[in-house]
């Protein structure tokens, strides 16, 4: 029993990680007023984007680059729709998962298309700084990427958010342009740069999926988690912190359906109810946390100044 | 010497002409100000020169130099501030968070140096806020006086306040020209936009004139009678607020308050036991100082506040425990106060006009757009209303915004139309016209709650007036027996008179 709660603490931090490096992202994008719905189809653009150039280069960290530079560039695709022509943000977000994931498919079929065996990749491997110590060692052996994004990226993004003029004009822009304007800050160079680095920080998580989980691509491989980190920001109010409880709540659920199929018990309900567990947590978690959401006031509304 | 000085402005918005070859020059050490009718463009002049809009032609000199103003960048650049009519105010962040907005050099936000350098500021120009405060805890006075401090703090050498007084109550207005004084003592310049006239008298050095997007002149104050300013500010004769001529026949009991007692968004009790009675054909007043739960009491007569305790009989009908919805189509009719909150910006005149009735404009669930149109066209004409059906709210001047408010309620026939602060922000001619509007509601036999703190409106119009302090309805006095110096002492809470 000792060893199952060990295992699973281990697998929890694994699991979400993809999922908590998408909800950063978003969470800077919602911060400075924008509704990223591009979020499900850049995760599977930066999972496409990084096992492709990783395999033809040979080099995994290449491959998150290239990963990383397509979430920005799709960030600021958005950013053109819903900045700069004002066009409604479920349109644009919606488009752009459309499109990316269009793409990314294509992509795949062009270049790895009509092979027997799905293609592979030797994936990122674990580290582990307290090898030597019994229990702990167990939860410690983790990929790099999960120790970077729960050690450094969610506490600089709290940082940045609550320490840093730009974070201090991203939660203006997000309440109320007009006075970010009327303070002469540019409102639109803070909304690009968010979605950028949103963008970048998403496109991320689905590479985390492709070169550090699987070290495959395939058509399920997001299968919902940028939908789910949408869910997970608004459990955690905007705040990076609780928006980490809020993955590590969906990736201890996910880990833990998937051990209760593997255990094969006997039950008198088929196996799939499980894989709906955490979809299902998700949204309990969200109705008791969401009531007293604190959405920023001005998300979704294009700003413009006549 | 003159600080600034605007050119032949113009400004179009699509086809109307908001400015037309306006000019306008400030001196130094001046209170200037922009007086003009709801609409009339003084806003719009003002924003150009902070550059929240860009004029279509004419040119702008600061310190004589021509200057090229895009964005408030330029114009902070240029030591001008300005404290916009709806406040841009961050309310969800501290006041020092507000101030350096947009003003500190450091990347790395150090909150300690951040608050003291605020309270140093605040301390220097003498208004008293705390830089830790939440913005969303403050009045509209101390938010103001925030919106003050922001300017100054960015050593503005100019300071544009857009109806500033609107949003105050009278000793918030004492103490905000208090301050003003002493910042032209200090040598800065001010443009002060209003069109409450006695306040312009009272304050200003000069006073340009707009009317439907041009100048008329700029003269100086102490050559000015009010009634030579509003002769120049109104196109037509003033409107005149023909008073209790008509006099109402028998009048019976209408709206029965009993006892009712509600708690405020804190959870804090606001109306404590509060007994009123209003008849048919019968304007009550409700004097007191804001704060005191008018808002409150407004809003649990027309249903969108629960009362805790006691009942509200309409005609015989008890109406507590229904909803919004029920409250309106039994016969309550209130006009908003909050305006924005009674709009929908985003959406058109005609729609919204439409928007609380649209049982009326529909069959199965689809809209009658004719009908709507038609039905605005009416209303538009009917009261006034600068504006196209198919314009969106949000484009529309301060004034014209609580034209439609006023059209839509007054449209249906309320048997009681609750009116909370009807005249706020608005100029001579409309405030005129609202009152006007609110008296013809009793004439035709419906009863009128006026919310207000304007003493001399509430003496003006009202039948019978009830003070409210604290909560309580500490006194309610006939109209004949009602003074200002009477009504004053009730609403300080000095005495209570039953
Ligand atoms: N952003 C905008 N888009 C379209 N029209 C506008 C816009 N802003 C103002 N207008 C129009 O320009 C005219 C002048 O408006 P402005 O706000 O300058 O008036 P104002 O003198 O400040 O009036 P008030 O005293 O009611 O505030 C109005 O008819 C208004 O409808
Ligand atoms: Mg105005």
């Amino acid at each position: 029993m000792e060893v199952f709660f060990i295992n699973l603490i281990a697998a929890t931090f694994r699991v979400s990680t993809p999922i908590l490096l998408a909800a950063i992202g978003e969470t800077f994008t919602e911060r400075a007023g924008i509704l990223n719905l591009g979020i499900e189809g850049i995760m599977f653009f930066g999972a496409f984007v990084g096992f492709f150039a990783a395999d033809l280069s040979g080099s995994l960290w290449f491959g998150l680059f290239l990963a990383v530079i397509s979430g920005v560039l799709s960030g600021l695709l958005m950013g053109l729709f819903s900045v700069s022509l004002g066009v409604n943000q479920h349109v644009s977000g919606l488009g752009i998962t459309v499109l990316l994931t269009g793409l990314s498919l294509f992509g795949f079929r062009l270049q790895y298309g009509g092979r027997s065996t799905p293609p592979s990749i030797e994936p990122f491997q674990q580290i582990n700084p307290f090898a030597n110590i019994p229990i702990l060692s167990t939860i410690t052996q983790q990929y790099l990427l999960t120790y970077i994004t729960f050690l450094v990226i969610v506490p600089l993004a709290g940082w940045i958010l609550y320490r840093t003029r730009y974070g201090l004009h991203i939660r203006a822009v997000g309440d109320n342009p007009e006075a970010v304007d009327a303070a002469g800050v540019n409102v639109y160079a803070i909304r690009y740069s968010t979605l950028a680095i949103g963008g970048g920080l998403i496109a991320a998580g689905g590479a985390f999926l492709s070169l550090a989980q699987l070290g495959a691509f395939s058509h399920g491989i997001v299968s919902g988690r940028g939908w789910v980190a949408i869910a997970i920001v608004i459990f955690g109010n905007w705040i990076p912190l609780k928006v980490m409880f809020g993955a590590l709540i969906f990736g201890g659920t996910y880990a833990l359906q998937l051990r209760l199929q593997a255990m094969g018990l006997k039950l008198p309900i088929p196996y799939e109810t499980f894989l709906a567990l955490p979809y299902v947590v998700t949204i309990i978690a969200l109705v008791v946390a969401g009531r007293n959401a604190s959405y920023p006031a001005a998300l979704l509304k294009p700003y413009r100044r006549e | 010497m003159n600080v600034v000085e605007m050119n032949a402005i113009t400004k179009y918005f699509g086809e109307m002409v908001a400015n037309d070859h306006v000019d306008f020059d400030l001196r130094k050490g001046e209170i200037h100000a922009l007086l003009g009718e709801n609409g009339a463009g003084k806003t719009t002049l003002m924003r150009i020169l902070y550059g929240l809009y860009k004029q279509d032609s004419g040119g702008v000199q600061i310190n004589g130099k021509a200057v090229q103003i895009n964005s408030p960048k330029d114009s902070i650049a240029n030591n001008i501030g300005m404290v916009t009519q709806h406040f841009a105010l961050v309310p969800p962040m501290t006041v020092a968070e507000n101030v350096i907005l947009g003003h500190t050099n450091r990347f790395v936000l150090d909150y300690d140096a951040a608050e003291s350098s605020v309270a140093d500021a605040a301390r220097k120009y003498g208004l008293d806020i705390n830089p830790r405060a939440m913005v969303r805890h403050l009045s509209v006075g101390q938010r103001q006086r925030v919106e003050i401090l922001k300017a100054l703090y960015r050593n503005s050498r100019v300071l544009i306040l857009d109806e500033p007084t609107a949003v105050l109550i009278p000793q918030e207005v004492d103490v905000l020209f208090e301050t003003l004084r002493k910042l032209v003592d200090d040598g800065l310049s001010v443009v002060f936009i209003s069109h409450k006239l006695d306040e312009v008298t009272n304050i200003t050095n000069r006073i340009t004139i707009l009317r439907d997007g041009k100048s008329i002149g700029t003269v100086d104050t102490c050559d000015m009678s009010h009634n030579q300013l509003a002769a120049l500010m109104i196109r037509q004769a003033s409107f005149h607020v023909n008073n209790k001529i008509a006099e109402i026949k028998k009048s019976r009991s209408l709206l029965n308050i009993k006892s009712l007692s509600a708690l405020d968004d804190q959870g804090l009790p606001a109306l404590r036991d509060i007994n009123l009675t209003v008849h048919t054909g019968e304007i009550l007043g409700i004097a007191g100082v804001s704060g005191n739960g008018q808002k409150q009491l407004a809003e649990t007569l027309c249903g969108v506040r629960n009362c805790t305790e006691g009942e509200i009989k309409l005609d015989g009908i008890t109406l507590n425990g229904k909803t919004a919805g029920e409250f309106t189509t039994s016969g309550m009719g209130r006009i908003p106060e909050d305006r924005l909150e009674g709009v929908v910006g985003e959406l058109t005149v005609q729609e919204n006009l439409a928007l609380e009735h649209l049982y009326q404009f529909s069959n199965k669930g689809f809209l009658n757009h004719k009908a709507i149109q038609k039905h605005a066209n009416e209303l538009i004409v009917q009261y006034q209303i600068k504006a196209r059906p198919g314009d969106r709210i949000r484009t529309l001047s301060g004034g014209n915004v609580q034209k439609v408010l006023l059209a839509r309620v007054l449209s249906t026939q309320p048997k009681i139309v609750i009116a909370p602060q009807p005249t706020r922000g608005l100029d001579v001619g409309a405030a005129d016209y609202v009152r006007q509007q609110l008296l013809e509601q009793r004439n035709r036999g419906a009863g009128v709650i006026l919310i207000s703190e304007d003493l001399d409106e509430i003496l003006a119009l009202s039948d019978r007036i009830a003070v409210m302090y604290e909560g309580k309805i500490v006194g309610v006095l006939d109209a004949s027996e009602a003074n200002p110096e009477r009504l004053g002492l009730l609403m300080s809470g000095a005495v209570k008179e039953m």
